[in-house]
Formats: C-alpha cells, structure tokens, sequence
C-alpha cells in the first residue's frame, strides 16, 4: 500500500489546523469579503490609484494602454525607460504579466535573457487588451509599471525575477507571511505551483521559518545555492504595517496582501487578492485556523499599530532552518 | 448568523421532493425500478400545411396492430376540424375535414404503442397484381433484361425481390438500372419491377423508432408477398436485407400516400417519440387519470417537449456529479459545466466514440490553434476562428468516417461546437502558461468528470427516475445545497498538505 504514504487523515490535518479550499471559501471569503468590495483588488489599477489616496506606496506608473488604437502610441510611453513591468489589470495569478529588465539596440530583454522585439510587446499588450488573461475574458487594460529595484540584501535569494511577500491581514491583522523566491523552474515568476520557493516567515521578525518547493521541503535555493536560514526580510515592521493598512482601504476582511522591497522607497504594495491562496500554511508548516480563530474572537476599530503588535506577540515563531532560536530582529 | 432558515429550506426540499415522489409512485403506480415492465412509445405526429381560404380535406394514414407492436390509446388536436377514422382492407386513415380555413394550420395525432413481441400481424389476403402501365422504348428493354437477370438468379419471390434490389441499389448496379432511376424512385421502380414479373408487391412506409426524436420523417420500405408462407416479407430498398428490424414501426402498409391534403399547400408530416416503461396495467388506468390537477406533470406535454424534458431533467444529475468532484473530491476541469455538455454529448454517441472523438477533435484543434497564436489576432476573432476550425474537423471527421463505413463517426456532430472551441481555447493557453502537465490535469479531470457524469446520466434506473419522478429534481436541489455548504476537507488536499503533518513528528 505504497501509494497510501502520500495520503493523510482528515482528523490530522484538523489537527494541525489546516484550512481547505472549502473551508476558505465559505468561511472567510464568503463571510468577510463583501462581493462589491472585489473591483477594488481585481482591477489593479484601481488598487493603485487607492493606494495613492491612503498614502500607500505602490511602484510608480508609466502609464495605460486602454484601446487597441493606443497600443500603437505605446513606443512613446516606453521610450527612456530602461526597465518596466506590463501588467492586465484584472489579470489573475500572475498572468499576462510581462517583465522586461532593459532595453538594447531596440530589443526588450526578459530577465531570463530572452528579448523581445516591439512587435512582440504590442502583441502582447493587444492580446491582454482583448481580455486574454483577465478573469472570464473580459476586456481589459494594460498598467505599465516601473522596473522595481529590489532590496540588494534579498538579491542572492532569487533567480531571475522580483522576490515578494505574500501576507494575510485578516480583520487587519496580519496572520500569516510568506515570501516567494523566483527560480529558474518557475520561468522567474513568483507563483509556487510553478516550482517557485515558498519561505514561511516569522510575523514577530521578518525571518524565516521553513522553506518549501513543489510542496517538499528544502533549506537553500536551488539556483543560487544560497542557504535560507540567514534570510530575514528588512524593514518588516514597516512592511507590517503597510500590509495591516490595506485592511483600511479596502475594507475587505479576508486579504491577500503582495508586497515587495524597493532599494531606494522600501516596503511597497504590489498588488491584493481577495482570494489569497491556501499554500502559505505549507510553507510555514502550519495551519492557519489557530491564528484566524484567535482573531476572530478579538473587538474591532483596534488601530493599526496595535493589530500589529498584537499579531507579532502571538504569531512569534521558532525558525526549522536553524537550530539557535535568536535570529536577528531587523526593524526599519 | 443563523443558518436555521438555511435548514430548514433544505428540510422542506426533501420533505417536499419525497412526499411528491411517493405520491406518484402510489396514485399512478409508477415502480421504483424501471424493470418488469412493457414498454410503450408514444408517438406524435404533427401535420402542417397552408389553407387557402376553402374548403379542406386531410387524409393521415394510421398505424395499425402489428407485428411487434399494438395499438394502445390514440389522440386527435385539431381545432375546428371535423374527425372520422375510417378503415379498409387496406389499414386506417384518420380524415380530417373543415367548410374553411385560412393559413397556416396544424394538427395533432398522437397514438401510444405497447411494444408486444409475440403480437402477429393480422392475416392478410394478397392484394391482386395492379395493371402495369408498360415502359417506353428504351426503357423497356432495360426493365425486361434487369428482371431477367435477377430471375435468373433467384429461387423464389423473396430471393427474386432481394436479387433485384442489390441489382438496382448496390454495388451491382448497372447500366440499365442507372437509366430507369432517371424516371422513378428506387423504391418505386423496385416495386414496378417485381409487379412487372408477376410478384405481388408494395411500397411500405415504417418510422424507426429511436427515444427522444424530433422531427422525423417516414422511410419507404418493400413487402414482397410469399406465396409458399402466405406472409409478407420486408426488405430494406437500399440494402436488400430482408427482415423487419426490431424498432421498426410500419405506418402505412396499403401502398397509399401517407398524407393527401385537399385545398392546402406545402403540406408535411413529421413525427416525434418517446419510449417510456410502464406496468402493463397502469398502461389503461394512466389514461383515466389524466386530468386531475394533481397530475401536475410533463408527461401532460406534447411529446416533442416530453422528449426534450427527458434530456433536460438529467442535466441535474451532471450538476450533481460535477459538485460532488469539485467540493468533495477536488478535480480540476476546464470550464465547470462543460464536462456536462459533454457527457450529454457522450449519450448521443455512445462512451466509445465520444471520447475518441473528443480526444480526436481536441487534439487537431490545439493543433491548429498553436497556429492561430501567432497570427496576432483579437480574442473574439480567434475563437471564432476556433469555432469554425472545430466545425471543418466534425466535418472532415463525419466525411471519413461515412467512406469508411464507420456509422458510429457520424454521431460526433452531436458535440456542442461552441464550447469545444472554447475548451480548446482555454487548454491552449494552458499549455502556454503552465506547460502541457497541467492541460493533461485539467483535461484528464474534465474527461474523468464528463464520463463519470455520463455513466450516471446514461443509467437506465436514474433515467426512469429523473423522467418519472419531478420531485427527485426538488431532493437534488437538497442534496446540492447541503454540499454547497461543506467546509470540510476535499479528498486531494488530504494529499496536498500531507508533508506539513508529516515534519514536525522528530521535533
């Protein structure tokens, strides 16, 4: 009965505290997240311009591409920038989103080193117009972004593409956190179902917890060879708070919030979920129904500073990479 | 947040959805099992012609007791009309009479027949030979050899009648053949021919009884009289296989015309059928109890909406199929429903060649449509072109199949085109974004979910169910809340996060 080894009980996963897909839906999106709330995070452009208004910051905007006729003027709007991001505003898990880490000689240069040339980026942006990676089809609006500049000390943590932080702020406190490291398996991009590393981080410090790739568990990055232990994300207070504030924003309860670390602004809002996936409790090695539940029970209008603290007091945790518990605390 | 009110509608569903069931099952006799009982078609025939503006006359042939099949109860709509069934030697006609009328105009003539195998036709006296008109110059000649050779080839008349059908429709046909069907049908110069060389012989017209049909027409069929048997015999005019098949009804049996319309225009006869079991006792009380309110049913609709409702009430059970892969299982498909359509899709089909055929026209769609990604069009545009794409392979696929003999091939037009295109639309991009392992995932999910949700539809016990039984639509309804309201864990998460339960055991 080999094939049983890779089975589990219900009763253990309940246990540990494991949320199922079901259980998400019904339970905390369903209840927490009002349906109208939802344009605010699908759409990211409207996320954008709110974040502005709550003195968020998010990566500053090139501009918009909102017509097939636009994307014609789009070799303006591009020229002088050495780095950009072309984005579907209403685009899903990592789709359609196209990076390009600079120009030569009129070619655009993927950071896997494949270049483009302007036709392939106007088709590119006609498809996404036409609503090709926007969910159900619908017509859609490319957000052209500025190349993020990522925190030097996280640089030997990722291959190729931008490492972020996924946090869950539920009722405005941060319950879980998670950072996501490109890997040549995962073409760059930041999503774990396609082989990126998943780091559970520690909520009371920024550092990390366990690392975890296709489900397994793994302590260095498979491409840079570099050991996960050390990771400790700077200026994770800020990085707290900001995430915490998004609660405010868009009054969403149940919140996927997606940040990264810019060299020169900090902390910054990449973009929200209103459906966070379930894969954060494999890479902190724990389920996330404890948290939620003692959340659950605590008053609301609590503000900002507070939930914070609140949540770094009792979602302290102990690193599996290392075996002395004092990491580093790195506060901004 | 009180979930009592949530309850308490699904309380009501079921209680409501079983006292209804139960109802029927005891006021109408309807059994639990489709088992131990007779089965009855009900078929439906629907005259249409334009009046004009005058008196008018509609003679409907009516089928009678036969071979396999008995007349159980009949029914006329026709409003205004006057109605007499008239009989002869010859069979039944329903006469339809009006002082006038003016347009378009419809009538109705349903009949409800019991399939009985051991029924025999009544016994019928040989008709006399009609008067042969003779041929004309050179089409004399052609007629006189073609019965010469095949009378040279034939025992008796039944042996002579299938000689002279292969030699005038099958791979034997020749040039005197090829010059005589310039003037006749097939089936009428067969049955001049046979008439011509002294055998007594008739075209027959027969409906071929297949459940759900719409908008059927008669085919034409041969008797031959045997004179040794003193029976009819039947030949198929295009093959020359002699026999009655087992679903064939005989409509008209006199040589006559099926429908003569009197002071009307562009008139036609179409027929609809539905099969449906029932105990051969509630065969009668059923008619008696028709009316009463209670009797709250589609089976009080004509038959060609019966026939639709038959497929439409098992659309419920692929709802119910898909939930339960989905809440309770956790199976990735593309598109949610979609595995539905092609489960019902399949029943058209039948399991084998459907999944072939899906398999095969997916395939050359994704094909094509890696193609048509790097032609740079709009989305609408593509998966039109998609759609059109799918429609040339059904096409080229029914073609090949058809040279090949392959009946079965021809089925695949039941696929529903426009969501095969957009299955393959959404596997493709699939394919670009996440590689071919997870179109494999979902498609496999998809097709696991589609046959799954075919075998439940296409059970003989739930198809008597969903048809007979309205209120099991009311307990599905039950059954589907209550799983949408499951918040416990799907059978593949047991798997998905087996190592987080696993690693802290040494620790």
């Amino acid at each position: 009965m080999s094939w049983l080894k890779n089975w589990t009980w219900p009763t253990r996963l309940r246990d540990k505290g494991i949320v199922g897909m079901n259980r998400r839906n019904i339970r905390y999106i369903g209840r927490y997240n009002a349906r109208r709330l939802y344009p605010l995070v699908d759409d990211k452009l409207k996320t954008k311009l709110l974040a502005q208004q709550y003195g968020i910051t998010t990566p500053e905007l090139i501009g918009t591409v909102t017509t097939q006729f636009g994307v014609k003027h789009m070799r303006d709007m591009l020229d002088g920038h050495q780095g950009f991001v072309v984005k579907p505003a209403k685009g899903s898990g990592g789709k359609g989103i196209l990076v390009i880490e600079k120009v030569e000689n009129g070619l655009f240069y993927k950071p896997s080193g494949t270049s483009l040339t302007m036709e392939d980026i106007e088709r590119h942006v006609s498809n996404l117009l036409s609503g090709l990676y926007s969910l159900g089809g619908s017509p859609d609006v490319a957000v052209i972004e500025t190349l993020i500049n990522f925190d030097e000390s996280l640089l030997e943590y990722t291959y190729e593409g931008v490492p972020d932080i996924r946090v869950i702020v539920f009722k405005g406190y941060p319950v879980m956190a998670m950072m996501r490291l490109s890997t040549a398996a995962s073409d760059g991009k930041a999503n774990l179902h396609q082989g990126a590393v998943g780091v559970g981080l520690n909520i009371a410090t920024g550092a990390a917890l366990r690392g975890v790739q296709f489900d397994r568990p793994c302590y260095s990055h498979p491409d840079t060879g570099h050991d996960l232990a050390s990771l400790v994300v700077p200026q994770w207070e800020t990085l707290l708070h900001l995430a915490a504030g998004c609660y405010e924003m868009t009054g969403l309860g149940y919140l996927g919030t997606d940040m990264v670390l810019d060299r020169k602004h900090g902390p910054m809002l990449l973009e929200l979920n209103a459906r966070p996936g379930l894969a954060i409790q494999m890479t902190n090695g724990e389920g996330l129904r404890r948290r939620l539940d003692l959340i659950e029970r605590q008053p609301d209008n609590v503000p900002v500073a507070k939930r914070v603290a609140f949540a770094q007091h009792h979602f302290a945790r102990k690193s599996e990479l290392v075996d002395n518990p004092d990491t580093p605390s790195a506060t901004a | 947040m009180s979930r009592l009110p949530f309850y308490f509608i699904v309380g009501l569903l079921l209680l409501v959805g079983i006292v209804a069931s139960v109802h029927r099952h005891l006021q109408f006799e309807i059994p639990w099992f489709p088992g131990e009982q007779r089965q009855v078609w009900e078929i439906e025939a629907v005259i249409n012609f334009n009046a004009q503006n005058g008196p008018v006359q509609v003679d409907l042939a009516l089928p009678s007791h036969q071979a396999g099949f008995r007349v159980l109860t009949e029914n006329t709509a026709s409003s205004g009309y006057g109605l007499a069934y008239l009989a002869d030697e010859l069979g039944r006609r329903a006469q339809w009479t009006i002082r006038e009328a003016v347009g378009s105009q419809q009538l109705y003539y349903s009949v409800q027949m019991l399939v009985s195998p051991d029924s025999r036709a009544p016994i019928q006296t040989p008709p006399g030979i009609p008067a042969v008109t003779p041929w004309e110059s050179p089409y004399d000649t052609a007629a006189s050899q073609l019965i010469d050779r095949a009378w040279d080839r034939s025992a008796n008349n039944a042996t002579f009648a299938r000689e002279l059908i292969l030699d005038i429709n099958g791979e034997r046909q020749g040039e005197n053949a090829r010059l005589l069907l310039t003037q006749m049908q097939p089936s009428a110069l067969i049955v001049r021919l046979l008439n011509q060389a002294g055998v007594q012989a008739r075209e027959v017209s027969g409906l071929l009884l297949e459940d759900g049909r719409r908008r059927q027409t008669l085919s034409s069929w041969i008797q031959v009289f045997d004179q040794t048997a003193e029976e009819w015999t039947l030949f198929n005019p295009a093959t020359g296989e002699q026999g009655q098949p087992e679903n064939l009804l005989l409509w008209e049996t006199g040589g006559r015309a099926v429908l003569e319309v009197q002071g009307g225009t562009n008139s036609r006869v179409s027929f609809s059928m539905l099969t449906h079991y029932q105990p051969a006792s509630a065969a009668v009380r059923n008619h008696y109890s028709d009316d009463t309110l209670l009797n709250f049913s589609i089976h009080s609709l004509p038959l060609e909406e019966q026939a639709l409702f038959q497929t439409i009430l098992l659309i419920p059970i692929g709802a119910l199929v898909v939930v339960f892969l989905r809440v309770l299982v956790g199976v990735k498909t593309s598109g949610t429903f979609m595995p539905v359509l092609i489960a019902l899709a399949f029943i058209q089909t039948s399991l084998l060649t459907g999944l072939i055929g899906f398999l095969l026209i997916v395939a050359v769609g994704l094909i094509i449509r890696n193609y048509l990604s790097y032609l740079n069009l709009l989305l609408v545009a593509r998966v039109s072109a998609v759609i059109i794409t799918v429609i040339a392979i059904i096409s080229i696929f029914t073609v090949l199949a058809y040279r090949m003999g392959l009946s079965a091939g021809l089925t695949v037009t039941f696929f529903p085109m426009i969501i095969l295109a957009w299955t393959i639309e959404r596997m493709s991009i699939l394919w670009e974004e996440e590689g071919p392992k997870q179109v494999l995932v979902q498609g496999g999910g998809s097709l696991l979910t589609a046959v799954l949700a075919f075998l439940a539809m296409n059970n003989p016990w739930v198809r008597h169910i969903t048809f007979n039984f309205l209120g099991v639509q009311l307990i599905l309804m039950a059954f589907i809340l209550l799983l949408g309201n499951y918040t416990g864990y799907r059978l593949l998460e047991l798997r998905r996060f087996k190592p987080i339960t696993e690693d802290e055991k040494p620790s």
